[in-house]
């Protein structure tokens, strides 16, 4: 095995001094290739075992620039090496295989494969394998200036003064904001001008370094920024791109993970529907994530513009540990129970899921922030019960709540207030009618105080499906559990044992697909103060999944007052989503670790 | 006389190509060959007959296997079918191919019967490949024509 020192590319001749990396366990194959390889000028390095490919690539942390891999090996299947090089090193990864059937290929390209080679390969294909190295660099250079204008956004948003007029103008300036910071990038995209030569410190993210992050994630929820998560790794060499670079890649892989789930769960029958709470808090503490979702699908089918009961709401709902929650669902739900009406399915969700959230208490629970805050097996279990699953739909909740950078804080404001009138429908609202009703911003449930200001929300999240969720009641129960206080807040979280965070990305990324057109712009503009501004974060967002600076510190309620909108309404539509997206997406919400150990699997060579 | 050998070995090289021995990744092995590794394409290939008669062992034990593992078999042709292509043996990848259908359908007759053709092919083309290469090597190490790089 022809081993190179820690060599470094040499720019001006690219892509000659491509350093590339081939795994195959047939020997002859290898011996082919090194020499194809080092026709093209390349600094190849052969490999015949998947898990000494692995060690080397950790080993050497920006030693390679590409790997060349087979499909089929003795120790490791081809495409799980696939995923670990894309998660862990981010490296393009090209396959190879005598078999060219369509499925492998797909399959190749679904784990990430940036090509698919059949054998016998001909020299001239290897030749040209650079290209994909330079458009992985020319992408990463993108992604860290949108990084940077996404994040100063969502900073402006953060500072930004509790007043009605500061999130009025919050989307306004959101606005302007990246439209400097576009401009400030401009300047330096003649730094980044030629990709190739921008040699940038390849973090090879090990096992450990990968564990720590995902640690940082779960603490936080996965709409924290990458500084953030930066910052809580306490890594002195690792920059904030590479955890932005990082945390998109893991949220891709979560989103592949939730469809597989998703996809599991819809046959796993959607019998849940019925379940019906009996036992307020418990019922939602379904286990199975195949629970959650069948009643979540079955919800929303059952119930969309329905009134739906509330009892087979919080059945629905399978949060698993809604212990907590189930004590303070008793009594919101109650309150629902005869306040159902039906969801409203149209562009008011989005507010009215809001507030639907906030009604019943539970909603203040998954206050996004809360959810953030917790593990990933964590499920905010007052949330689902009053919620009335029948839209869970993970995927549609996924699908229209954006999460986007939502302020926990404001959670726990908007429940001490206690007035809610208009919170219940969120949680039917987020689930189902996610696509008729593209909750945009989810906003935390209101206080009354607030209700003026959010008027607009008001109003519609009572009409929108307010499906009988105990709102007052509930609220308050909720906002109790979700103290805004920065360190209870957290306390609070992890009493509920939110919805892994995990699932929560993955939702977050699913949700960024929501198209903006789908909310209503009238009631964007509610949310955002400037429809164009929301939009502006929103399609930020979409890019990115909410990686602002997510402050779960926020104290006190009045942070949600405050809140901006845009930020807001992202961050309301996440809790209920994210419940419910936690919920089915999440496999097994049974462990309040799982998402640890999934993870862990992923690297477990 | 340089020329006359040199013109067998062409020859020779020529029917391999027409009985339908070998195919184009036997000349991609050809280019590759150059100052640095004069002998590339000969090392290859008996790099190669020594790690696929570790294949072809598997899949004969395979075979007396009752009943057979289908997917086992169809795994070890398909390292076999990988290798074989890398040196360009054209008829031996045909009965291969022709294996791993049968593997498919779970035609075990048909799997036996097949793989006693992959050794005679398998076993043919060595005989014809050794025969080449020693006649190469008797040519001496010419001025192939090489491609400038």
């Amino acid at each position: 095995m022809e081993t190179n020192g820690f060599s470094s590319p040499r720019p001006d001749a690219f892509p000659a001094g491509l350093r590339v990396l081939v795994v195959d366990d047939d020997p002859t194959w290898l011996k082919i290739l090194e020499k194809m390889l080092k026709k093209c000028s390349y600094e190849v390095t052969t490999c015949n075992l998947a898990r000494e490919a692995l060690d080397l690539l950790r080993e050497r942390k920006d030693g390679f620039d590409i790997v060349i891999s087979d499909v089929n090996m003795p120790d490791m299947d081809g495409f799980k090496l696939l995923e670990h090089v894309g998660l862990e090193m981010d490296l393009p990864v090209i396959m190879m295989s005598v078999d060219g059937e369509t499925s492998r290929v797909m399959k190749g390209v679904q784990h990430g494969a940036c090509d698919y080679l059949l054998k016998p390969i001909r020299m001239k294909e290897l030749r040209n394998i650079w290209q994909h190295v330079f458009r992985k660099r020319i992408q990463e250079v993108k992604d860290i200036e949108s990084h940077e204008g996404l994040e100063e956004i969502q900073m402006m948003g953060n500072s930004m003064e509790q007043s009605d007029d500061g999130y009025l103008f919050c989307g306004v300036d959101l606005i302007s904001g990246k439209k400097r910071k576009d401009t400030d990038n401009k300047q330096d995209d003649r730094h980044y001008g030629d990709p190739s030569s921008v040699k940038k410190a390849r973090v090879v993210w090990t096992v450990e370094l990968h564990q720590k992050f995902v640690k940082a994630v779960n603490q936080f929820g996965f709409d924290i920024g990458p500084k953030k998560i930066l910052d809580s790794m306490g890594v002195p060499w690792l920059t904030r791109e590479n955890v932005a670079s990082h945390l998109q890649k893991y949220r891709l892989y979560l989103s592949r993970l939730q469809k597989e789930n998703e996809l599991k769960a819809s046959f796993g029958g959607m019998k849940q529907s019925d379940i019906s709470k009996d036992t307020p808090g418990n019922v939602c503490l379904q286990n199975s994530s195949n629970a959650s979702r069948n009643s979540v699908t079955n919800g929303s089918s059952g119930i969309c513009g329905s009134k739906v009961p509330i009892k087979n709401v919080d059945s629905k709902i399978c949060v698993e540990d809604m212990k907590v929650a189930s004590v303070q669902m008793a009594e919101p739900k109650e309150a629902l129970i005869g306040d159902i009406t039906d969801p409203q399915k149209s562009s008011n969700s989005r507010t009215g899921l809001n507030h639907s959230f906030g009604q019943i208490g539970l909603d203040v629970k998954y206050e996004p922030k809360i959810l953030t805050q917790y593990s990933w097996t964590e499920v905010p279990p007052v949330q689902f019960e009053q919620e009335h699953m029948p839209h869970f739909q993970s995927q549609s909740w996924s699908t229209e709540v954006r999460p986007v950078h939502f302020k926990p804080e404001q959670k726990p404001h908007v429940q001490s207030e206690s007035s809610f009138s208009h919170l219940p429908l969120a949680r039917n609202h987020i689930q189902v009618d996610c696509r008729t009703e593209p909750i945009l911003s989810h906003h935390p449930i209101p206080s009354t105080n607030e209700k003026d200001k959010r008027a607009d929300i008001g109003p519609n999240c009572i009409k929108s499906r307010r499906q009988g969720i105990g709102i007052v009641t509930s609220v308050e129960s909720t906002a109790q559990l979700f103290s805004v206080q920065p360190k209870s807040h957290l306390t609070h979280c992890k009493e509920f044992e939110p919805i892994p965070c995990s699932m929560w990305n993955m939702k977050n990324h699913s949700l960024e697909k929501i198209p903006l057109n789908d909310v209503d712009s009238s009631q964007r503009n509610l949310i955002l103060g400037t429809g164009s501004g929301f939009r502006l974060l929103d399609e930020e967002l979409r890019r990115y999944s909410p990686q602002g600076d997510f402050h779960p510190q926020n104290a006190g309620f009045e942070n949600i007052e405050s809140f901006d909108y845009s930020n807001q309404g992202i961050i309301a539509d996440i809790p209920p989503l994210l419940y419910d997206s936690l919920n089915f997406d999440y496999g097994n919400p049974s462990e309040t670790m799982e998402y640890p150990v999934i993870d862990q699997g992923l690297f477990i060579a | 006389m340089e020329r006359n050998l040199h013109r067998q070995l062409a020859n020779m090289k020529k029917s391999l190509f027409d009985q339908g021995y070998l195919d184009e990744q036997f000349i991609q092995l050809e280019e590759l060959q150059d100052a640095a590794n004069p002998n590339f394409v000969e090392e290859v290939v008996t790099m190669y007959y020594r790690d696929s008669a570790r294949l072809i062992q598997n899949i004969d034990h395979a075979l007396e296997k009752n009943p057979l593992d289908f997917a086992k078999l169809d795994n070890y042709m398909h390292q076999f079918k990988g290798s074989s292509c890398s040196i360009g043996a054209k008829k031996l990848k045909n009965e291969c191919t022709q294996f791993k259908e049968y593997c498919e359908t779970g035609n075990g007759e048909g799997c036996k019967r097949t793989f006693q053709q992959v050794k005679k092919e398998y076993a043919a083309l060595k005989k014809k490949l050794e025969h080449y290469f020693q006649f190469a090597r008797q040519v001496g190490p010419v001025e192939k024509a090489c491609r400038p790089k």
